[in-house]
Parts: structure tokens; sequence; C-alpha cells
């Protein structure tokens, strides 16, 4: 390594003038619009219109709560998912291990977009093939898109369809890197497979696990599209309205921008909050 | 043994017991995107359960193009994906390298902020840079505005900065000796040994914005410059669209990702775990 400042800025310069340009300046500028109120011209100071807004807006309450209710699902089963298919897709006894992997991991490619229309066509009440399965095993149809529980329901299998392969890559890489020594002095020990999987596995995955958390709950504190697409804009009633969608609203439909910033600062708050919440529970006890 | 290879049995059936089905589930929305995609709508709409597919691709595309232009927006989303991912390799790269090659005022500063900014929701910048590209310099609907404000990521340059500290410095000190200067030295000698990891960051990086749906819906709106996933978009929900055409749509937009991450698994599973590694 050499000391050349100047040398080294002229590699970082392009970098950082995106940095600067497009993420610096945006935050500062955004902590800045969300104590203003900015429905008309002159935009005024007013943390009343945007920071006190947000402590009595039903509408607000409402996404904030279905935000936390999804997190409070989702993350942790789409976790526990991904960790299980990560070691079964590790298992030396799995045969055509390409095309299972390529089942879970195939999501990881499709967008949004994409798949928030076959999920659509899929969950539709009276044409959709999940109801006719459920019609022709004898079960209830459900009406996936005006209760709201089977909307916010609908909402949560989306989410872990398209994301449980992302995380189950990541933990099978955090698998991989442990030596194979410790499972054979183990089972050597007659340590049942599952007695390994919580003895050995999970406290050395333990990091990785964390990071999965941490990246999902700050996308799930964000989601948007798949409300805004799947159940057609937070519907039925707002019931699957998230923080990411009412933001939207806020910020690009009637363009309040203020409040719509103190909306993104909540949001970054919670994720900061959450996440150190998690690392503190996954600190080293030692 | 007998016995050891009739629990090895057992377990085996058991795994297949547990994966097959939920393998078979998580296939089933990808074989119901091409089924739907070539069903005629009173096919997509009819009473019994259709799992073939059907012979209406190229009609369903057709009514696809009349809706949006779709030709045009994949166009334009190529055209985006692709300059995107070379500035973006190209900036990422560069900022990794000064940050293993060189020691300097600032460095851990830059380095700490860069990490910080993982962790950042996205929407704490959206809002800036909307009004800043869309009011301030009236840029909505151009190349610049769909390509430079996702510029800014913080994992290339990990993952570069990662791939540039394993090579060795000897070789770099080398061609200072001869007198080659400092960028090509990072242009000739180390961004070629860097190329597996190049491959990787360009395949995460052109995926990130082919799929991109919030910034280009904020900022295109003009069906000359929409994306091919905003066209899309701006047909779920609308009644009298040919739901067999979206999902065409659905099936072009998917399919050529699905074809390169079969054939370069390794580089995308590199890509996504590069993120988890410090």
């Amino acid at each position: 390594m050499r000391t050349r400042t100047a040398t080294a800025y002229g590699f970082l310069t392009p970098y950082l003038l995106v940095f600067v340009g497009f993420w610096v300046w945006p935050i500062i500028y955004s902590f800045y619009l969300s104590f203003m109120a900015t429905r008309r011209l002159p935009w005024t100071f007013n943390p009343s219109m945007t920071w006190g807004r947000l402590t009595v807006d039903p509408a607000f309450h409402n996404a904030l709560k279905n935000t936390l209710l999804i997190l409070v699902i989702q993350v942790p089963v789409m976790i526990a998912l991904a960790t299980l298919l990560a070691v079964l897709l590790n298992s030396q006894l799995l045969k055509a291990r390409g095309i299972m992997r390529f089942a879970f991991f195939a999501p990881v490619v499709v967008g949004e977009v994409a798949y928030a229309a076959v999920f659509r066509l899929m969950f539709n009440v009276d044409f959709g093939v999940v109801n006719k399965i459920l019609d022709g095993i004898g079960l209830p149809m459900v009406q996936w898109f005006a209760n709201p529980t089977a909307a916010m329901a609908l909402i949560i299998m989306a989410v872990t369809w398209r994301w449980v392969g992302y995380n189950a890559i990541i933990i099978l890489s955090g698998l991989q890197s442990i030596p194979e020594d410790v499972y054979e002095a183990a089972t050597l020990d007659k340590v049942s497979p599952v007695q390994q999987f919580f003895h050995i596995t999970l406290p050395l995955l333990r990091p990785i696990i964390l990071f999965c958390v941490v990246l999902s709950v700050i996308g799930t504190m964000q989601l948007f599209a798949e409300p805004f697409l799947i159940t057609n804009r937070g519907g039925p009633g707002g019931a699957t309205e998230t923080l990411g969608l009412f933001l939207y609203r806020q910020g690009f439909t009637v363009l309040n921008f203020g409040y719509a910033s103190a909306v993104a600062y909540t949001i970054a708050g919670l994720a900061v909050i959450i996440s150190l919440l998690n690392l503190w529970l996954g600190r080293d006890k030692t | 043994m007998r016995s050891k290879s009739a629990t090895r049995l057992t377990r085996s059936l058991a795994l297949h017991a547990a994966i097959v089905p939920l393998a078979i589930i998580w296939l089933f929305p990808l074989w119901m995107m091409f089924v739907f995609s070539t069903m005629p709508e009173n096919g997509i709409f009819s009473p019994g359960i259709e799992l073939t597919p059907s012979n209406q691709f190229w009609p369903n595309f057709q009514a696809l193009q009349e809706d949006t232009g779709f030709v045009r927006t994949i166009f334009v989303s190529v055209v985006v994906a692709t300059v995107y991912t070379f500035l973006s390799v190209m900036l990422t790269s560069m900022a990794g390298w000064a940050l293993v090659r060189y020691r300097f005022h600032g460095r851990s500063v830059v380095l700490a902020i860069i990490l910080g900014t993982i962790t950042l929701p996205y929407f704490v910048v959206v809002i800036p840079q909307f009004i800043m590209v869309a009011r301030d310099f009236g840029l909505s609907n151009t190349w610049f505005a769909l390509i430079a404000p996702p510029l800014f990521n913080s994992l290339g340059v990990l993952f570069m900065r990662q791939s540039f500290s394993m090579m060795p410095t000897e070789l770099f000190d080398a061609a200072r000796v001869e007198g080659v200067k400092e960028w090509q030295i990072f242009l000739r000698v180390a961004m070629p040994m860097a190329k597996p990891t190049i491959a990787a960051l360009s395949i995460i990086l052109f995926l990130h914005s082919w799929n991109n749906y919030l910034w280009p819906l904020l900022i295109a709106n003009d069906p000359e410059m929409m994306t091919a996933p905003v066209a899309l978009g701006s047909l779920i929900g609308v009644t009298r669209v040919s739901w067999g055409g979206i999902m065409v749509g659905a099936v072009l937009l998917t399919a050529p990702m699905l074809v390169v991450f079969i054939f370069l698994q390794r580089y995308f599973m590199a890509g996504i775990t590069a993120g988890a590694v410090k």
C-alpha cells in the first residue's frame, strides 16, 4: 500500500460524486424536508404538519401496524424456512441437487412486477388455480382480495416465495464454510443429525443468519410493489397498506414531500432500532 | 453395516419427501407464468384447471405490444441496464482499488460511511432524488435520470475491494518500477485479474437494474422512455387489458434472466453471497 492521497482521490472521485449527489445530499435534504409543510408554496417550517401529524394520522397508524405485523410473521417464517432449505440442499443424500437448487433459487431473478402478475392470476377468486385446488380437495375457497386477513396472508406468502431462496443462498454459503470434520467427530460420538443441527450448525451459522434477518427486516420495512400490484394499492380498504405504499402515496401521488420525508425517517428509525435489537439479541454471550 | 445403510435410506427418503413437494410448489408460479402466457383469455378465465400450455403466445404478444409498445420498453430496459452496469462496475472498481491500494487521509471515514449506507432504507433518499431530478433539473424521462441516480451502491465497492486485496502487491510494485502509470496498472493489470469478481458483480447489478421498479416508475412516465417493468406494471389492475399479454411480458422479463442464471449460476451465487462476507 502506498501513501498517495492525490492518486487515491483520483480513483475515488467519480464514485464520491455520485455518493454525495445522490445519497449524502438527499439524506440531509429529506431530514430538512421532514420539518417542512410542503402542501403549498412557499414551504414553511412546520413540524406539526409532518412529525406532529404522524402521531394522529389513522392512515399512518394503520400502515405502521400492517408493516409490523408482516414483519413479525414473515421474517421469522422465511428465515427458518431458508435455514431448513439450506441444510436440506446441502445434504449429501439429496438427488438431483441441481434441479432442487434451481427450484428455490429461481425466484431470485424474478422481478416484482412479473411475479405480482402471476400471483394475481393464481389467487384469482373465481378462476385462480389456488382456489380451484382448495375446492378440489374439499376446502372452502378463499376471498384472497376481499378478506383482509387473506390478503395479508397472500402478501406474506408472495414475499416469502420471492425471497426465501435468496436467503438460502447466503446461509448455504455459510454452511459450506463449516469444516466437515466437525460433523465427522460428532457422528463418531453418536450425536444424531438433529442434535448436530441445533448444537453445531445453528450456533456456527448465527452471524450469517443474523445478517439475513437484518437485511430482511430492512427489506420488509420498505415493502411497496407487492401491496401496490398484488393486492391493488393496499386493498381491501387499506388492509395491506404498508409504510412503503403509504410513503409512495404521500410523496408521489399527492406530492406532500414533507410528510413523506417524515415517514421515510420513521422507517429508517424503525429499521435501525430493529437491526440493533437483532444484533443485541445475537451478541456473543461470552 | 446393513442397519447403517438402512438408516441412510430412511433419511434419504424422508429428505426427499420433505423437499420434493416444496420444490414443486416453488416452481409452480414460474410454470403457471409460462402456461398463462400461451393461453387465450377464455382459457385463463375458465372454470377448469389448465396446467398445460396452449398455443396463443404470439397473439398474446401482439396484444401486449398494442397495449404498451413492449418492444420499445425492452429496448429501454436493455440500454439502461447495460450502461448502468458498465458505469457502476467502473465506479465501484475504482473506489475499491483506491481503498485497498492507497493509504490516504480520510480512508477509514470513507469506508465507514459506505458500510453505513448498507442498512439505510432507500426511502430516505428517493424523495429528494425525485425532487432534484424531476423538479429542479426537469430531467424526467431522460436516460440520465434512469441511469445516474441508482448508480451508488456499496456492495460493489466492498466486493471489488475484497478482490483487489487478494492480489499480490509485488505485481503492482513491479509494474511501477517499470514506470507504468497508476491508472494503467489499475486498467491493464488489476482489472483483468478481477474478471471473475467483475462477472459476478455485473450479473447482480444488471439484474437489479433490469428488475428495478420504483425509481423508473417515478421518473419515466412517457411511453417512449418507460422501462419494461413499469410498462407491465401499468397494465396490472387496469380493466380491459389482455392478461395473456401481461403474462407474455412477465415471461419476457423473467426468461432471459433464468437462462443467464442457469448458465452462470456460480457467478450469481458469488454476487449474492458477496454482501454477506465482510
